[in-house]
């Protein structure tokens, strides 16, 4: 799966080409190519284990790649320890130097480059005024909050000015309002920064919010690399649909141009043989009146009813073992029998997700 | 939560433990340092400050006393130059041999004091193995007299056996640097020679100087190494302690040195805390 530059036609600066690593038997990346745009927020998402951390830590340069190779521009990268990389990391646990403050914690990149020390003074102090954290800079890193560590791990990386920042899960370990909050700052500083970002995450909602584009990493594999509009919209595999929000997966049959899955029928163009389709429960209406033209509709009992606030999903049994979920919004009160209805174009044909080991 | 009889059998054991066979011999000693020898050799009881006057007057001792701090000090050093690259190996580079490594370092610690100070005597000797094989090879004509009874033999068997006991220490502090500040400072451009000064040696030292320590307090206080290999030359204070207590029979004086010594140690004891204290973050 290669795709040059983005979506906006940006120029490529990290390229990923054919990389695969091994640790013993075990194979944690296999055959990964990947191009990262300057100025771009890609996410690599994935679950725990899906080796988003491992590719992450062979482009920083702390794991070497069993096969394959990393270019930026015209520099192959992967052969250069990590300190000759033009490329810096936020870290998980941010991994602050304790015995340091937090100025000498940001000016460290600076000071081992052997820049001058005016230099290194009026750098780190515009750094720390980015992350709103001037008025912490004599402190120990033991001595300030989670959310706090994690704008010093930030300002310690980008007072170096690289092509390149590589975050890993750098938000996981902070509450759900600061985390939010971060996800807006990560965002915006990015922009005002112009640097590409590779973001490593295994929360798909934070991945959408902050993405110009989401690379799913499933068991070592690239699931799909695309905006998250297309990856929510246009999901390439089950797994995809199924990962980034809730989907209702149809495995159906086509027979001589109709799709046939369970008591729901629709015409299609495909070849004759299985089809597997995503359809996203806010696609599917709860129908009234006359049917909409060209839409597919069908029967159905209220099995369950879910308030979620703005929505409501609904599980709706339509018989032969069919079961769809249906979001609607607002709140419908208790239902019963209901009819429903879709756009046969809301169901989006996706590859078998096979399992693997 | 526990009975007031449970605490007081829990704890009694050791405080009895501690008072009879730490704090009253400490007392008594004290008290002894200010008493004096009568000429029929008796012991007199009544207070004077004689014994640390002739502690300061008579060369001898205030001298001794300086070797075995200059002896402790090399010793102290050695064992951090050979300690603390063993440790830093072991902690960063050993990999999978890092068990059988460690365990190579401890397993001298089971070997009998004696049997390593007499294996040195062996080996240095007039004859021994060394003076021999230098002899065999032609790199000298008569045997070096230097090697044995001299404090050059104390210093290197101190450092022989006190070696661990700095490179425990020294070894448990790099195990606990975090291997991701490592990382970090390679990330923010380090080289490895870099982050070993700037990052690596500065949060052990809390273990070198607990290290430092345990090498200069041991072998500050030995007295069977001077005793076998140190010769008239190699003599340290323990070893006049020992005859003082022993044939010449001047307790007093033996328990002013003993105190002198014990106060030199204690407060060694209480900044080498406050430096260790001063370099822990965690």
């Amino acid at each position: 799966m290669r795709d040059a530059g983005d979506s906006v036609g940006r120029a490529t600066l990290l390229s990923i080409r054919n990389v695969a690593k091994r640790f013993g038997k075990n194979v944690v990346l296999r055959d990964i190519s990947l191009d990262v745009a300057e100025g771009e927020f890609l996410t690599i998402l994935g679950e725990s284990g899906s080796g988003k951390t491992t590719l992450l830590r062979i482009i920083a340069g702390f794991e070497t790649a069993s096969a394959g190779e990393v270019w930026m521009g015209e520099e192959r990268l992967d052969r250069e320890p990590p300190y000759r990389r033009r490329v810096n990391t936020v870290f998980q646990h941010y991994a602050l130097f304790p015995h340091l403050t937090v100025e000498q914690n940001v000016a460290y990149g600076l000071r081992v480059a052997k820049r001058p020390e005016a230099e290194i003074a009026s750098r780190v102090e515009e750094a720390l005024a980015k992350v709103k954290m001037s008025a912490h800079a004599k402190s120990k890193p033991s001595k300030i909050s989670g959310g706090q560590q994690q704008r010093i791990a930030l300002a310690r990386a980008l007072v170096n000015r690289p092509r390149l920042l590589l975050l890993d899960e750098p938000l996981s370990a902070l509450d759900a309002n600061l985390r939010r909050q971060m996800q807006v700052e990560l965002k915006s500083l990015q922009r005002e920064v112009g640097i590409s970002f590779i973001f490593v995450t295994h929360d798909q909602e934070e991945a959408m919010v902050m993405s110009d584009r989401i690379a799913l990493l499933r068991s070592g594999e690239l699931e799909q690399v695309a905006t998250p509009r297309e990856i929510y919209g246009r999901p390439a595999t089950a797994y995809a649909a199924q990962f980034i929000g809730h989907t209702n997966l149809l495995k159906a049959a086509v027979r001589e141009g109709v799709v046939h899955c369970g008591p729901l029928m629709w015409p299609t163009a495909l070849p004759d043989g299985p089809a597997l389709f995503s359809l996203r429960p806010e696609n599917v209406r709860l129908a009234t009146g006359n049917p909409v033209a060209g839409a597919v509709r069908v029967a159905g009992r209220v099995r369950h009813q879910a308030f979620h606030g703005a929505t409501e999903l609904i599980r709706v049994e339509c018989g032969d073992g069919l079961v769809l979920v249906v979001r609607t919004p607002g709140s419908r009160g208790a239902l019963d029998n209901v009819e429903l209805e879709f756009s046969p174009s809301d169901a989006v044909l996706v590859r078998e997700s096979p399992k693997r080991i | 939560m526990f009975s007031r009889a449970y605490k007081a059998a829990v704890t009694l054991p050791p405080l009895i433990w501690v008072t009879v066979f730490l704090l009253i011999p400490y007392l008594l000693m004290f008290c002894y340092s200010f008493w004096s020898v009568s000429a029929s050799q008796t012991i007199v009881h009544s207070w004077t400050l004689a014994n640390y006057s002739e502690l300061l007057r008579v060369d001898v001792y205030w001298q001794t006393l300086l070797r075995s701090m200059w002896i402790a000090a090399r010793v102290t050093i050695f064992s951090l130059v050979l300690g603390y690259p063993l440790a830093y190996f072991l902690s960063f580079y050993a990999g999978r041999k890092k068990d059988l490594l460690y365990q190579l370092v401890i397993i001298p610690l089971w070997v009998s004091y004696l049997v390593r100070a007499y294996a040195w005597k062996t080996i240095l000797g007039g004859d021994g193995v060394l003076n021999t094989l230098l002899q065999y090879v032609h790199l000298t004509k008569h045997p070096l007299e230097f090697l044995l009874y001299s404090p050059f033999a104390v210093v290197l068997t101190l450092t022989h056996i006190y070696t661990p006991f700095a490179f425990l220490p020294i070894y448990a502090a790099l195990e606990h640097i975090p291997r991701n500040l490592v990382e970090a400072s390679h990330d923010l451009g380090a080289t490895p020679g870099q982050t070993f000064w700037k990052v690596i040696f500065p949060l052990s030292i809390p273990g070198v100087v607990a290290g430092a320590t345990f090498a200069f307090v041991l072998s500050l206080g030995d007295f069977l190494a001077p005793l076998l290999l140190g010769g008239p030359s190699g003599i340290m204070i323990s070893n006049i302690v020992v005859s003082l207590f022993g044939a010449a029979y001047n307790w007093p004086l033996g328990a002013a040195i003993s105190f002198c010594m014990l106060l030199l140690v204690v407060s060694l004891l209480f900044f080498s805390e406050r430096l260790e204290k001063k370099w822990s973050f965690s």
